[in-house]
């Protein structure tokens, strides 16, 4: 890169010191290395926006036929041209909420174990257990929500439908009280079961982002509650909490939109139903993920199209939730250098 | 750098109390679950001993300490045991599926031999998942090769070309990684599949896994690339060196190791997405070399399959196909925790220390051949 003054400074008379004109003139390897970098943006850019329009015009046919019953139906037949998303979009929410209920509370003891509480050299070997978990293979945590967790948590589920049941949510149909443990069937496939097992999956994820927030809490903060007298958890409360409450809002964001858009795991579990299911306790759940891999094998043309327009109408909630992470993380104390 | 201070430690009198309240929490237990309120599972016992011994360690403290030192131990207490709980659950995905595909891989015919002349009831000494190993590998490879060029490249574009124009293309890129793997999958079936007529294959998988990582690779070269210290970029500038030539000898030099682990990381990802194959890449049972012609599974999709069999053979070669897939996603986490820890200035300790062992051990040498 070579930069030439436009005007010699002799010419300039004193007095009328002005900023000079500075004219920027770039080598050839420079100019190659632009064009190519921004070919490259250009190539990555029109990727992106061919997925999206393709993906926008091809829903826009079901969406188009569908009017604004497409939001309101709680069915699944586009060649009967019968269809919606309200039950698969509330499914797949609800499964996503149980999940982040689960993770976060966990999620939260476990950063702050790592970072306030554990040996030095337990620090270093959790972080690398968490963080391997973050990699392991979304269809491993099926494998283990279906063979291992479904059968140990459905005991569970009937005693808390037994002794819970008048809380709407845990209500479960069809089970005789007097015999709560004649038929296990009716706990299995459930919303709270395939929550638990994404609750898993991305509860690594929560984790190394809410460690990295809380570690980077100024020394000069913590130990100047510790000198004003606060216990461990005075610390916690008062310095490492606020601190991280942007890293930690944010970071559960980042799992819900992990958790919403979860296909595999999910669709090892549920049994799948069309209508909207509250009952997080009793057998039945959908997503709209594993609506696609369940239907996209026996889908018409028009059939594929409304799945597309199922599976852009996910897009856009999970679209909405990381933005809102984004701006969230980047507002607050901690997240704003990263 | 300043260091933190270790703050913790115990003290026999807590350790006491724990122990104390966890015997009293037990026993508690025992005579409400026997006595006067019959609980019948371990799950229930366990919660209200843990609930027990909450309320008694809280007691315990309470009498010798103050209000906030009794919060401070029972919040400590919920912290551990939050802690312990996770990683117990989180051990137990691994232990189960180990333990329940540890008969299958132990035999070699595991990797070298495919499921074309396997029936599902055949005993595990027959049929294996070499297909879905050869697949994952060849489709991984396919994605590897359109996403680091055009990932890294578009990263530097990012970085290095800023204005309107990049800013535009970062957040595009952004918004795609909210793109559900399953829905990349489907953009895939329904252009390269049914608008443009090739089968369900290999290279369609690796499309589809490509489309779903390739946003993730440019957000996270993007960020290395921004950690690059400027002084070093203006160093090389001020010298009179050319935007081509610090982005080679300076950007790219000191965020290698980053990008490693970028790529490593993202690739562990693609490794282990069902959905954008299980929409693209067909299913077979037998071996297929070539990408660009007939179904090829990958070890994801075969772990899927395989458990949905009744047969008991078929799931264990399931689970045991999750163990191999598990160890590739080891090995690659395993490198790219080599690859992160590698840096610059590292590499450049270990050069200094190699050059004084190497002096220290001439000298000796030398020093003995003169004796």
């Amino acid at each position: 890169m070579t930069t030439l003054p436009l005007r010699d400074a002799a010419e300039t008379p004193l007095g009328s010191d002005r900023p000079r004109r500075i004219k920027l003139v770039r080598d050839t390897p420079d100019r190659i290395f632009r064009a190519v970098a921004t070919a490259g943006g250009v190539t990555v850019l029109g990727i992106m926006l061919l997925v999206g329009t393709f993906l926008l015009i091809r829903a826009s046919q079901a969406l188009h036929k569908a009017g604004f019953s497409f939001l309101t139906t709680q069915a699944w037949n586009p060649d009967g041209g019968h269809f919606g998303v309200a039950a698969v979009l509330t499914g797949t929410v609800l499964v996503a909420l149980v999940a982040v209920v689960v993770a976060v509370p966990l999620s939260t003891c476990t950063a702050l174990y790592i970072t306030e509480y554990a040996p030095l050299a337990m620090r270093k070997l959790l972080v690398l257990v968490i963080d391997l978990m973050a990699a392991i293979p979304s269809v491993v945590y099926g494998l283990w929500g279906f063979f291992f967790l479904q059968s140990r948590v459905a005991p569970v589920s009937a005693w808390i439908a037994t002794h819970f049941g008048w809380i709407p949510i845990f209500r479960v149909d069809g089970v005789d009280s007097s015999t709560p443990l004649s038929s296990m069937t009716v706990f299995t496939g459930s919303t709270l079961i395939a929550g638990l097992v994404v609750g898993m999956m991305i509860t690594p994820v929560i984790t190394s982002i809410m460690r990295e927030v809380f570690s980077q809490v100024p020394l000069g903060e913590r130990e100047g509650a510790l000198g004003l007298g606060a216990t461990r958890w005075g610390v916690i409360r008062s310095v490492v909490l606020p601190f991280g409450k942007g890293g930690m809002i944010g970071g559960t964001m980042l799992g819900l939109g992990r958790a919403l858009g979860e296909t595999i795991a999910v669709y090892m579990i549920i049994s799948p139903v069309f209508t909207i299911q509250p009952h997080i306790l009793q057998s039945g759940a959908i997503s709209v993920s594993s609506l696609i891999a369940l239907e996209f094998a026996e889908a018409s043309h028009f059939g594929l199209s409304a799945l597309m327009a199922a599976g852009l109408a996910l897009f856009l909630l999970t679209l909405v939730i990381n933005f809102a992470a984004s701006s969230v993380v980047a507002r607050s104390r901690s997240g704003a250098n990263s | 750098m300043e260091e933190r201070r270790q703050t913790s430690g115990v003290r026999i009198g807590d350790l006491l109390s724990v122990v104390g309240a966890a015997v009293a929490a037990v026993a508690l237990t025992a005579v409400l679950g026997s006595q006067l309120a019959p609980v019948h599972g371990l799950l229930a016992n366990v919660l209200i001993a843990y609930v027990l011994f909450l309320v008694v360690y809280a007691v315990l403290v309470w009498l010798d300490e103050s209000g906030p030192v009794v919060w401070d131990r029972v919040i400590a207490v919920i912290v551990q045991s939050g802690a312990f709980l996770l990683v117990l659950a989180l051990a137990s995905v691994l232990v189960y599926t180990v333990i329940k595909g540890g008969r299958a891989v132990v035999h070699l015919n595991m990797y070298t031999h495919d499921m074309a002349a396997t029936s599902p009831v055949d005993p595990l000494t027959n049929g294996g998942v070499l297909h879905a190993i050869l697949g994952t590998l060849v489709q991984i490879t396919i994605a590897l090769c359109i996403t680091i060029p055009l990932g890294i490249t578009t990263a530097l574009f990012l970085t290095e070309v800023p204005g309107a124009f990049s800013r535009f293309v970062r957040t595009i890129v952004e918004a795609m990684t909210a793109l559900p793997s399953i829905v990349a999958g489907l953009f895939i079936l329904a252009t390269f599949v049914m608008a443009l007529g090739f089968d369900k294959s290999g290279f369609a998988a690796s499309l589809a896994i490509t489309v779903m990582m390739l946003p993730i690779m440019i957000r996270a070269a993007d960020v290395v690339f921004r950690l690059v210290p400027a002084t070093l970029k203006e160093a090389s500038l001020g010298l009179g060196a050319g935007q081509f030539k610090t982005v080679m000898n300076v950007t790219l030099p000191t965020a290698r190791s980053g990008l490693m682990t970028a790529i490593i990381l993202a690739t562990a990802r693609g490794i282990g997405e069902t959905s954008p194959v299980l929409l693209t890449a067909g299913f077979t049972q037998s071996l297929n070399k070539n990408p660009f012609s007939g179904p090829m599974v990958s070890l994801p999709l075969v772990v899927f399959e395989f458990v949905k069999s009744p047969e008991q053979p078929m799931v264990e070669r399931g689970f045991g196909t999750a163990v191999v897939l598990m160890a590739l996603v080891l090995v690659l986490f395993v490198a790219a925790r080599v690859a992160g820890a590698q840096d610059v200035a590292k590499r450049a300790r270990r050069r200094r220390r190699r050059a004084a062992a190497v002096a220290r051990v001439r000298s000796l040498i030398s020093r003995s051949s003169d004796a």
